[in-house]
């Protein structure tokens, strides 16, 4: 169970997150969306203590991240598989090394267990025979795919997916989804995914949360979102440039069409 | 104070619904921003004028310039606790000789060499009749051992080496490759930063007294080529006032450059804020502070191991 309790937190004069709560049980995926800045990343990094909090906190499993050793945060880190967002592939590796990196660091880990996890966890993302390449020969959604790859080889109890479709078309997109569900079903991980990705929101996620100045504006199922009432939310998930107006069309001009049709 | 409120355009928040807590303030038409405990003397409002105006940004300075330092001093213990984990940066210290050590001998030898034959020349020109001229041989070893060697490649390879190093951690940084090597449990001090800390401090004496070598063997070339002095003229004037600590104090001072260089490359690289004018800006100021470090350290390791007894 991951829980942010009250979370606050500014870069220089910028305050980010100014109570920012909300709590992930166990097997669920929870999709938090919001747009551009609002500091979804900010949150995300807080579970693995990238970023220490100015106030409140984040407990995993009953730890207050915070408040670990290096020792300790570093066995949480082993707990926790990290998608980032430009999938932050080390470009001096093979494919093959940089998914094989973080089990060099595990106790006990042959090499020929671990050439074993690493074509079996590029097989769940369909990347088989890439495994000589370098970052920079692959298409940004096969670098996603590879950051996947990284993550769910360690067999991490959580996965958090930093925008996992941001900048991808929409087949690539949709197989990101894909992926996402499949993995979910094979390792039985709970999911923190961060999106202003509405589509891949409503296909991967159990529990959907909005991020709104610096806190959770609403949270709820797939459906009670879809539902809501909340003019903010609304706005967000319908994509229209305006909080009040919601009869209008997005992106109305003025005048008449003069013929249709012909030509 | 009377000519600086809080805020200009602020208003502090009251009680009531919505209020904020003690350290922020909402703007009047903005977000709502965490003041700094320095946050009233640094942000003086338009009356305050010129002189508040210049206060301001000496103080803002002032409090960036004790920020970095308490950032330096938090690298430094992060250093001190990777020393241990021989585990992560042992098998990187190799590679990072021959990039950071082996690599840079071209450009080292390169600007030796024309020193060599430079110095040769300039001492003949400074020493007339009344000074012998095997002098050059002295001249030359002795600029070479305590000085130009280690000043010279030092200041090349800040460019080099550092700015190289600034660089490479300073994408890692932005494109969240550092983030990605904490999550897969690795520390980056310890992979990143000690093996090119260790290399460097353990490279550059060996660069240098390469390029010393080089330097010494060009000035010779010069010498009897040019200069109507003989081998034994010049070996001569080498060994004059040779002391074996002359070459001593000059791999000391390479070893600290090559220490400080690295430490500024790293420290800047990994503290890299923004996109590619981020890197670019750590580049630059490795370089700078660099140049002034070994600058800085040159006069330092000067007053303290060649004065007088």
């Amino acid at each position: 169970m991951i829980e942010f309790r009250d979370l606050h937190k500014a870069f220089g004069p910028k305050q980010v997150l100014r109570g920012f709560s909300l709590a992930v049980r166990e097997g669920e995926t929870v999709v938090i969306i919001g747009g551009s800045g609002t500091g979804k990343s900010v949150a995300l990094k807080h579970v693995v203590g990238l970023l220490d909090p100015d106030a409140g906190e984040v407990e995993v499993d009953g730890q207050v991240v915070s408040s670990l050793r290096r020792r300790e945060l570093t066995a949480l880190r082993a707990t926790v598989g990290y998608v980032f967002q430009f999938a932050a592939l080390f470009d001096s590796m093979s494919i093959y090394e940089n998914v094989a990196f973080g089990l060099r660091r595990r106790e006990g880990m042959t090499e020929e267990v671990i050439r074993e996890r690493v074509r079996e966890s590029l097989r769940l993302v369909d990347l088989q025979g890439t495994e000589q390449q370098m970052p920079a020969e692959l298409s940004g959604g096969m670098r996603k795919r590879v950051g996947l790859a990284r993550a769910i080889a360690l067999r991490p109890k959580y996965l958090l997916y930093d925008e996992p479709t941001t900048g991808l078309d929409p087949v690539t997109s949709a197989v990101i989804d894909e992926l996402m569900i499949r993995t979910r079903e094979a390792l039985g991980v709970t999911s923190i995914v961060i999106t202003h990705d509405m589509r891949s929101a409503y296909r991967v996620g159990d529990r959907i949360a909005m991020l709104y100045d610096g806190r959770i504006r609403q949270e709820g199922t797939v459906a009670e979102i879809q539902q809501t009432t909340d003019p903010v939310v609304r706005q967000f998930i319908e994509g229209r440039p305006d909080v009040r107006d919601a009869a209008a069309p997005s992106a109305a001009l003025e005048g008449t069409v003069a013929e249709v049709g012909r030509g | 104070m009377a000519g600086a409120r809080p805020l200009a355009e602020a208003r502090v928040a009251g009680g009531g619904p919505g209020a904020i807590p003690a350290p922020f303030v909402r703007l009047s038409d903005g977000p709502t921003v965490r003041l700094s405990a320095f946050h009233h003397i640094l942000v003086p409002s338009p009356r305050a004028g010129y002189l508040g105006a210049m206060l301001a940004r000496v103080g803002r300075h002032s409090v960036g310039v004790v920020e970095t330092f308490g950032e330096l001093g938090h690298f430094l213990a992060d250093i001190l606790r990777a020393l241990p984990d021989v585990r992560t940066w042992g098998a990187q210290v190799f590679p990072m000789m021959r990039r950071i050590g082996v690599d840079s001998l071209p450009i080292s030898l390169f600007i030796a060499a024309f020193t060599g034959i430079v110095l040769a020349l300039l001492a003949s020109y400074t020493v007339t009749s009344a000074v012998p001229l095997y002098f050059v041989g002295a001249l030359v070893g002795k600029t070479t051992m305590l000085e130009l060697g280690p000043v010279l490649t030092g200041l090349a390879l800040a460019g080099r080496v550092g700015a190289n190093i600034a660089a490479e951690l300073g994408t890692m940084r932005v494109t969240e490759q550092v983030d990605a090597l904490e999550t897969l449990a690795y520390d980056p001090h310890a992979y990143l930063v000690m093996p090119r800390v260790i290399a460097g401090t353990l490279m550059f004496p060996i660069v240098v007294s390469f390029a010393m070598a080089t330097a010494i063997f060009m000035g010779w070339v010069a010498a009897t080529m040019l200069l109507p002095l003989t081998t034994a003229e010049f070996v001569r004037g080498l060994r004059l006032f040779y002391v074996p600590f002359d070459v001593t104090f000059g791999l000391i001072k390479a070893s600290s450059f090559g220490f400080v260089i690295t430490m500024i490359g790293c420290f800047l690289g990994l503290n890299t804020r923004g996109g590619a004018e981020g890197v670019g800006d750590a580049t630059t100021r490795t370089v700078v502070y660099s140049a002034e470090m070994i600058l800085v350290l040159d006069a330092f390791w000067a007053l303290t191991l060649l004065r007088p007894e």
